[in-house]
C-alpha cells in the first residue's frame, strides 16, 4: 500500500499532550542497560594502547612478549585487520588502528584482551612500539600554510581547478551562494568584514563508547553497543571485517547522549576482531580520557566574513570564507559549514567558500547541526555589527532580510514554508527583549538554520491478544522518541498512550533504519509509525468485516473501533480493538502493520535565540542571566520533548561559547583529556532556559513534523558572542569567551 | 597493595615509616583514589587514619582550635563555632569538591597534596594555622605555609604524618575569608585565589595576613599586602597598594587553566574584593 505524506491538518486528541517517557522509570531507578551494563559468560577485557605522539611513524611494533603473557587471549595490530588499502572503509578503519604511521595524540595502535582489567594493563606495557616523531600541526590556519608539515601525503585538494599536483592539508574547497557579490558590496553604504575563531568542542556525553562484542568460529557475531545507529555500525563493521551482514547482529543499548558522536565506530570493530580471534566474548569501554583523545569532536575554524547593507537594512551582500580542520581524516564539515552560514537570510548576492582542512587531532564527528554553530557564531556576529554600523536594531535589520518561502537559499534549494521570519517576530515581541538590564549587563540574540534529514526507516505494529500493541522501531531513541512513537501510534489506532509499547530492535528483527542524526527520528520513524499503524487499521476492517459478513468499504475504524457503516448495518455494534485482536486466531491469524519508507521532505528547521549575561569587568567571568530559545517544531508531537531538546542545545551551546575547548601544548598532545579541564556546565551555571514552541507544519509530513534535535544549538555562540560584546563594551571574536579572553579584550581596548 | 587501619597516630606513622615500597596515607581519599584509579600512583601500601580518634576531633581550648587529620569538610560546615570564628577557612574547605566530595575531603589532605591551587591552604595560611606532625619517634608544631614545597611535594619526613591543624584562638573584632575565580561556579579548581585575615582596633586593621593561591609553585604569603592595608579603613588608595603588591608577589605559570597576566592581575582583584568581607565580617565599617 502507498500512502501519502502531504501534510493534512489532522485534529489530534493525544498528540501535542505531556506524557511521561516509556524509558523513564528504568533510566531514574538504574534498572536502564547501557553499552557497559551486558555480560556475557566467559567474556573478555579489552584494553587499547595509543600514540603518545601527535604525528609519529611506527617504526617497530613488538606484541610477542604480551601474546605470551598468561591470561591473553588475544593481541591485535593493524597488521591482524583485514587489508582495506585503496578501498572506501580504508579511513575509518585506519582510525580505529593506526597503519604504519600515527596521526594524532590518543590515536590507537593495538589492542588487547585478557581475562581481567590487571592482565590487559600488564599487558599493554610489555607492548614495544618505537616511533619516529614527525613535525605535526593542530591549527587549522597553520595547517593551510605551504610549508606546513602534511597530516596525509597522498590528499590532493578537491574542488579546485586546475587538478592540483601536490599533496595539500586542505582535501576539499567547496563554494556556494548566486548573485555577483563585487557588484553587492559595490552597492553598500555600510561594509563590516571581520574574522572569527573557534575552537575544538566534545559532544561531551556522559556515557562513555562501550560495547560487548561476540564472534563465533561460524562467522556469526553480535554486538551490544551504544550507538545512535546500530544499522550503520552493521554495516561498518561487517564491511571492515569481511562478515555478512545478516550474520552479525546489532543491539543498541540505552544510550547515554551521543549528539553526532555516536554515528560512528570506534573501539567496536577491534573488539569485534578481538573476538573473533579470542574465540570469545570481549567488552571494550573507553576511558574518559580516551573518549576526548579517540572519538570524534568537533572541528576548530578560523573564517572571515564580509557583509554589507545599505542604510535602510537591506544586506546588498554576504561572503564567507570558512576554514574547518577535520582532524586528521577528510570530512565535509567545512562543506557543510559554508552551506549554512547564509541560510537564514534572503540574499541577492552571497557566496560562502569552505575549507576541509586536516591537521593532527582526532577525527571530526558530527555534533549536533554539525559546522552550522560556528558559521553562524562568525554571520550572526557580523550581522550586530552591520546594525550598530547603520543604527538599526539587530532584530528588525534580520526581519528586514530574513529568507521566506521561496527564498533562494544560499546553498541551492529554494524554501518552501519555513520559520525564519515568525521566530524573529516571536522574539521581537517576546517580553524578554523589553527586560531591564543592569550594570555589566548586555543583550543580544542570533538565529540559526539546520537541514534536517529523513532516509530510510521502516516500523513494525504487532497487536497483542490482549488489545496491547507492541511498535516496533529502528531508530535509537536518543531524546524521548519511544515516547513520542507511542503518542503517534495509539493516536492513529484510536487506543489510549499507555496501551503501546515501543521497543528498539535489533539489526536482525526489523530492517534497516538510518542512524538517529540529522534530526530524522521523529520526522521519519514519525511517518513509518503512522503509516504501519494504518495498515495494521485496514487489517483490523477486514477482520470486522470478515466478522460481520458485510464488503470492508462497509467498515470504518473511529476512535480505537471498527463500525459498519450504513442503514443496513444498524444493528452491528462496533468490534473495538480488544475485541477483534481477541478474535484473531479465529479471523486469519496475528494482526500486524508494516511500513517501510525513505522519508524525504524533512522540512528546514529555524531559531531564534536571546540572552541576557553578565560580564565582571575585572576578571572576565561571565554569567547567563536568562535565556530564551524560540523555535520552529513542524508540530511539537509531545511538547516537554521538545522544549527539552531546545533547552539541551542551548546548553550546550553555553558551555561552548563560555569555556569549553580542546588544548593542546606544543607538543601537539591533549591537554585537558577530562572533564575537570574541559568544562561543560553544571547545573548552577545555568539559568532557567525558556522556550517558545512555533508550529509551521512541514508540508511534507502527515502531522507537518520538523526535526528539532539540532538547530537548537545553532545560535548560541552568536547570541552569547553579541550579549557578552553588549555587556563588555568591545567585540568578541574567539569563542569560547574564556575569562581570561575576556578580561584581555577588556584591557586591550582600554588601552586602545 | 596492602591496606591498614591503625587506631593511634604513632602506629600509622610506624607502618609508612617501615614500608620499604610507595606509601600513602589515606583520608578521605579524594585525591589518592582518582590518582590509583588513573593510574598515576600504585602504592605498596594505603594507610587510613580515619579509625585514629585524634584524627576526628574538633576541640576548642584556651590557645584555639584543634581540627583532626581526617575531619572531612561537612563536619566542618555543621560546626556553628567554628563557622563564626573562622568562616574563611570553612568557607574554603567547603569549595572543594561536590556535596560528595565533602563528606570525604580534608583539610589536611588538601594540605598534604600539595597543590598550588588547594582552596583550605591559602585561607589557613592567612588564619595563621599550625599544623601538628607526628612521626615515628617524636612531634612537631609547624607554620601550615612551611608544609607545602613545591606542587605534589612535601616538607614531611618519610613516615611523618599530620595529625591536626590548630587554628589560633579569635579575639576582639577579626574576620577572615576566602575567594577562587573558577571559570564555573562550582565543581572547579582555582585559576587564581586569595584568603585574607584581619584583625580591627577602633575601627582600623590592626593585623592582617593575605595569601594567594594558584600563582606560584606553593601557596603565597604577601608580607607587603597585609602592610598595606594595617593601620586602615581599606580605603581605596591602600585597596589598591594590596592589589599591587599581591600582584608584584605573583609567580605563576600560563596553562591550560589560565594566563600569567590573567593570574596576576585577577590575584589583585580577588584579595580587594576578600579583604572587604573580613573587613565586614570582623565589624569594619
Amino acid at each position: 500500500m502507498t500512502h501519502d505524506q502531504s501534510f493534512t491538518n489532522q485534529k489530534f486528541k493525544l498528540v501535542g499532550s505531556r506524557v511521561n517517557r516509556p524509558d523513564g522509570v528504568d533510566k531514574v531507578t538504574g534498572r536502564a542497560k547501557y553499552g557497559a551494563d551486558a555480560a556475557a559468560p566467559g567474556q573478555l577485557v579489552a584494553l587499547f594502547l595509543r600514540s603518545p605522539h601527535a604525528h609519529a611513524k611506527i617504526k617497530k611494533l613488538d606484541t610477542s612478549r604480551a601474546e605470551k603473557l598468561a591470561g591473553v587471549k588475544a593481541v591485535i595490530t593493524s597488521a591482524d585487520l583485514p587489508d582495506h588499502t585503496n578501498g572506501a572503509q580504508l579511513d575509518v578503519l585506519e582510525n580505529c588502528m593506526a597503519r604504519d604511521r600515527v596521526l594524532y595524540d590518543g590515536h590507537a595502535v593495538a589492542a588487547v584482551a585478557a581475562i581481567d582489567r590487571e592482565t590487559a594493563k600488564k599487558a599493554l606495557k610489555l607492548i614495544k612500539v618505537s616511533y619516529e616523531k614527525l613535525p605535526h600541526v593542530t591549527d587549522v590556519d597553520e595547517a593551510m600554510k605551504s610549508d606546513a608539515p602534511l597530516v596525509r601525503e597522498n590528499i590532493f585538494t578537491r574542488g579546485v581547478d586546475p587538478k592540483p599536483t601536490k599533496p595539500s592539508n586542505i582535501c576539499k574547497v567547496s563554494t556556494f551562494g548566486h548573485g555577483d557579490i563585487e557588484a553587492g558590496f559595490n552597492e553598500a553604504d555600510v561594509i563590516i568584514e571581520k574574522s572569527f575563531k573557534t575552537e575544538q568542542t566534545h559532544q561531551g556525553y556522559i556515557e562513555p563508547h562501550a560495547c560487548l562484542a561476540s564472534v563465533g568460529p561460524d562467522g556469526n557475531g553480535e554486538l551490544w553497543v551504544t550507538t545512535q545507529g546500530h544499522y550503520t555500525y552493521r554495516t561498518v563493521c561487517s564491511a571492515l571485517l569481511g562478515m555478512d551482514m545478516a550474520k552479525l547482529k546489532v543491539t543498541s543499548s540505552e544510550i547515554g547522549g551521543g549528539f553526532g558522536g555516536k554515528t560512528h565506530v570506534w573501539i567496536e570493530p577491534i573488539a569485534l576482531a578481538l573476538s573473533r580471534k579470542a574465540n570469545r566474548p570481549v567488552k571494550a569501554v573507553m576511558t574518559r580520557d580516551e573518549v576526548f583523545k579517540a572519538s570524534g569532536p568537533t572541528c576548530s575554524t578560523s573564517m572571515d566574513i564580509k557583509i554589507g547593507a545599505k542604510k535602510d537594512g537591506t544586506i546588498t551582500a554576504g561572503s564567507a570564507h570558512i576554514r574547518y580542520q577535520d582532524g586528521a581524516f577528510r570530512g565535509q564539515w567545512g562543506q557543510l559549514g559554508a552551506m549554512t552560514a547564509f541560510a537564514c537570510y534572503d540574499l541577492k548576492n552571497v557566496q560562502s567558500v569552505g575549507y576541509d582542512v586536516l591537521v593532527n587531532r582526532p577525527k571530526v564527528a558530527a555534533y549536533r547541526a554539525p559546522s552550522a554553530p560556528m558559521a553562524a557564531f562568525g554571520v550572526e556576529s557580523t550581522v550586530d555589527l552591520v546594525a550598530k554600523a547603520i543604527g538599526m536594531d539587530p532584530v528588525a535589520l534580520r526581519i528586514k532580510n530574513a529568507a521566506k518561502e521561496g527564498t533562494r537559499a544560499s546553498y541551492g534549494p529554494t524554501y518552501g514554508p519555513i520559520g525564519i521570519g515568525p521566530t524573529l517576530e516571536a522574539a521581537k515581541n517576546h517580553p524578554h527583549m523589553r527586560a531591564k538590564l543592569k550594570k555589566n549587563q548586555g543583550r543580544g540574540m542570533a538565529c540559526g538554520f539546520w537541514f534536517n534529514f529523513g532516509g530510510q526507516t521502516c516500523s513494525d505494529i504487532n497487536i497483542s491478544a490482549d488489545g496491547t500493541v507492541n511498535l516496533t522501531l529502528g531508530t535509537v531513541d536518543v531524546g524521548g522518541s519511544r515516547a513520542s512513537m507511542s503518542l503517534i501510534c495509539a493516536e492513529e489506532l484510536g487506543i489510549p498512550y499507555d496501551q503501546v509499547k515501543a521497543n528498539i530492535a535489533d539489526t536482525s528483527s526489523l530492517g534497516h533504519n538510518d542512524t538517529t542524526e540529522g534530526s530524522r527520528g521523529t520526522f521519519s520513524s514519525g511517518m513509518a509509525t503512522i503509516f504501519a499503524a494504518r495498515e495494521a487499521i485496514e487489517e483490523m476492517k477486514e477482520r470486522a468485516a470478515q466478522t460481520w459478513d458485510i464488503p470492508v468499504e462497509e467498515v470504518e475504524w473511529v476512535e480505537g473501533e471498527a463500525r459498519a457503516v450504513g442503514k443496513k448495518n444498524d444493528n452491528l455494534p462496533p468490534l473495538t480493538l480488544k475485541e477483534i485482536a481477541g478474535r484473531a486466531a479465529a479471523t486469519g491469524g496475528p494482526i500486524a502493520g508494516h511500513n517501510e519508507v525513505v522519508a524525504d521532505g524533512a522540512g528546514v528547521s529555524f531559531a531564534s535565540h536571546i540572552c541576557d549575561v553578565e560580564v565582571d569587568p575585572e576578571t572576565g567571568g561571565t554569567k547567563i542571566i536568562r535565556y530564551t530559545v524560540i523555535q520552529d517544531a513542524g508540530k511539537a508531537i509531545n511538547p516537554d520533548y521538545v522544549e527539552g531538546q531546545f533547552q539541551g542545545g542551548a546548553a550546550q551551546g553555553i558551555g561552548w561559547a563560555l569555556n569549553e575547548e580542546y588544548i593542546y601544548g606544543d607538543d601537539g598532545r591533549l591537554q585537558n583529556a577530562g572533564f575537570l579541564d574541559y568544562r561543560i556546565p553544571v547545573c548552577s551555571d545555568l539559568p532557567f532556559i525558556d522556550t517558545e514552541i512555533l508550529e509551521i507544519p512541514n508540508p511534507n509530513h502527515p502531522y507537518g513534523i520538523r526535526g528539532v534535535g539540532e538547530t537548537s544549538i545553532v545560535p548560541p555562540l552568536a547570541a552569547i558572542g553579541n550579549a557578552v560584546s553588549n555587556a563588555a563594551g568591545v567585540r568578541m571574536t574567539h569563542v569560547p569567551m574564556s575569562p581570561p579572553r575576556i578580561l584581555k579584550a577588556i584591557e586591550e581596548a582600554a588601552e586602545a | 597493595m596492602r591496606y591498614e587501619a591503625p587506631t593511634t597516630t604513632k602506629e600509622a606513622a610506624s607502618l609508612i615509616a617501615g614500608e620499604k615500597g610507595e606509601a600513602f596515607v589515606l583520608a578521605g581519599g579524594t585525591d589518592l583514589l582518582v590518582r590509583m584509579k588513573t593510574g598515576l600512583s600504585d602504592p605498596d601500601l594505603v594507610v587510613d587514619i580515619k579509625h585514629i580518634p585524634a584524627m576526628q576531633d574538633i576541640k576548642t581550648t584556651d590557645s584555639g582550635t584543634k581540627i583532626g587529620g581526617a575531619v572531612s569538610g561537612s563536619r566542618l560546615n555543621s560546626n556553628k563555632k567554628l563557622k563564626k570564628a573562622w568562616p574563611g577557612v570553612v568557607e574554603a574547605t567547603n569549595l572543594i569538591g561536590s556535596d560528595q566530595i565533602q563528606g570525604r575531603a580534608t583539610m589536611v589532605g588538601n594540605l598534604c597534596n600539595a597543590s598550588p591551587a588547594a582552596d583550605s591552604v591559602p585561607a589557613m595560611i592567612a588564619a595563621g594555622a599550625k599544623a601538628v606532625v607526628v612521626g615515628p619517634t617524636k612531634r612537631r608544631t609547624v607554620p601550615v605555609e612551611k608544609i607545602a614545597t613545591g606542587p605534589g611535594r612535601t616538607s614531611l619526613a618519610k613516615g611523618e604524618i599530620i595529625e591536626s591543624i590548630n587554628l589560633p584562638k579569635r579575639t576582639g573584632k577579626s574576620g577572615d575569608a576566602y575567594l577562587r575565580f573558577i571559570p564555573r561556579t562550582e565543581m572547579d579548581i582555582a585559576v587564581v585565589s586569595a584568603g585574607v585575615n584581619l584583625t580591627l582596633e577602633k575601627g582600623l586593621v590592626k593585623t592582617a595576613r593575605v595569601c594567594l593561591g594558584a600563582v606560584g609553585p606553593t601557596a603565597v604569603l604577601v608580607q607587603k599586602a597585609a602592610k598595606a592595608i594595617i593601620g586602615s579603613k581599606l580605603d581605596e588608595e591602600s585597596l589598591k597598594k594590596m592589589a599591587d603588591a599581591c600582584s608584584a608577589a605573583c609567580n605563576p605559570i600560563s596553562d591550560k587553566r589560565g594566563t600569567v597576566e590573567y593570574r596576576t592581575k585577577v590575584a589583585g582583584v580577588l584579595a580587594k574584593r576578600a579583604a572587604k568581607i573580613a573587613f565586614e565580617r570582623a565589624g569594619g565599617k
